[in-house]
């Protein structure tokens, strides 16, 4: 029931998939918000370092998930050949878009050399060998697009995921809430 | 014959090359950023409680002086204003975007020099148009000279410095700092060598 079975994913699967959705849902939205905040609002600094503290945090929990999905059966998804392949290329777009946003995050940070402290308890330090001219420029425009793309990838995701419950009756969607035994 | 042919040239060349010398005697300086003598700093206050310095790292310019005819000196020089280097990626970041700078739409800030009203040997007051954030205005400033002479490999340098306050508002810069930050100082250091 943690592990992943061939009818539907487990308990590790589902419990990271929604963290993740919540974290990253509540990041773009806090990403938006904090960049409008002006100098003398009271969450003008605290926005930003809760926002790099959670960037961080997911990508530890990307980590753990990716090690998970790769050790792992996934379930047999439903749907035409080529439903599963603009799914299967989905999700791995999904994967790699989540992940370059948080590097392109950490790179904007670190750009001086400067390390983020995650939530005032550990402090991931800059990577100053491979830093590069106007780092914190081009790494925040290619962090804005890059954090459109996820949004947009997410929402085809969901109302795939959607279709297929509701016109499809196949499961799709109950597969990632409640495991099934086999 | 032959001989006053060649006195003729030599006459000539001699006084070709005085001309030359006398061109280079011009005294038309380029400002020595390549060896960075030479700085455009910026001071304002942070809350009212203290300060916050940083300074433009890219700029380039050129200026005339000559001691026997100092007003007639002009100076031009152009900053690149995403060179703006507070020593924090993440508030240089804020201040080159639209809040601030915006870099992409404005990515020069030139002053250039329409009067030079002459104190003493020292000093003066210059006038010229400078543009910041695409606003053109009229602006004066003190400007000293901290001396000039031979350097040490075969050149010739003087030096300036100038320090002028700008509010932001001015510009068209409105982002709210506080009251105690409307005004910014820029303080200008520059060496140049002679042509």
């Amino acid at each position: 029931m943690v592990k992943n079975s061939k009818s539907s994913y487990g308990w590790a699967a589902i419990v990271l998939h929604w963290l993740m959705v919540v974290g990253v849902f509540f990041s773009f939205g806090l990403g938006l918000y904090m960049v409008e905040l002006t100098y003398y609002d009271t969450w003008y600094r605290g926005s930003l370092e809760l926002h790099k503290s959670l960037g961080l945090v997911l990508l530890f929990v990307w980590l753990i998930r990716v090690a998970w999905r790769l050790s792992n059966e996934s379930p047999a998804m439903a749907g035409t050949v080529i439903e599963k392949k603009a799914a299967h290329t989905v999700h791995t777009l999904l994967y790699l878009l989540m992940l370059a946003l948080m590097i392109t995050g950490y790179l904007i940070s670190t750009a001086d050399g400067r390390s983020i402290e995650v939530f005032s308890l550990i402090e991931i330090p800059a990577m100053t060998s491979i830093s590069f001219e106007n780092q914190e420029d081009i790494a925040g425009d290619v962090h804005w697009v890059i954090a459109w793309s996820l949004m947009l990838m997410v929402a085809l995701h969901a109302l795939a995921a959607i279709k297929h419950q509701l016109v499809n009756k196949d499961g799709t969607l109950t597969k990632m809430i409640r495991p099934k035994a086999d | 014959m032959k001989k006053t042919f060649l006195t003729a040239v030599t006459a000539s060349a001699i006084a070709l090359s005085s001309l030359f010398s006398v061109s280079a005697q011009a005294a038309d300086y380029q400002i020595d950023t390549k060896g960075a003598h030479a700085f455009v700093q910026f001071k304002i206050q942070h809350l009212g409680y203290s300060w916050l310095l940083g300074r433009f790292n890219t700029f380039e310019g050129d200026f005339s002086y000559d001691q026997a005819a100092p007003e007639k000196s002009e100076i031009e020089i152009v900053i690149e204003t995403a060179s703006i280097d507070s020593n924090h990626a993440e508030r240089d970041k804020h201040l080159k975007g639209s809040d601030f700078l915006d870099v992409k739409k404005f990515p020069k800030a030139v002053f250039k020099s329409t009067g030079f009203e002459v104190k003493d040997d020292n000093n003066a007051v210059v006038t010229g148009t400078f543009m910041l954030h695409g606003v053109k205005k009229t602006i004066s400033f003190p400007v000293q000279k901290i001396g000039e002479g031979k350097d040490p490999w075969g050149g010739y340098r003087a030096g300036f410095e100038g320090k002028t306050t700008l509010k932001l508002a001015d510009y068209g810069i409105t982002y709210n700092l506080g009251p105690a930050s409307a005004n910014v100082e820029i303080h200008l250091y520059v060496e140049g060598i002679r042509k």
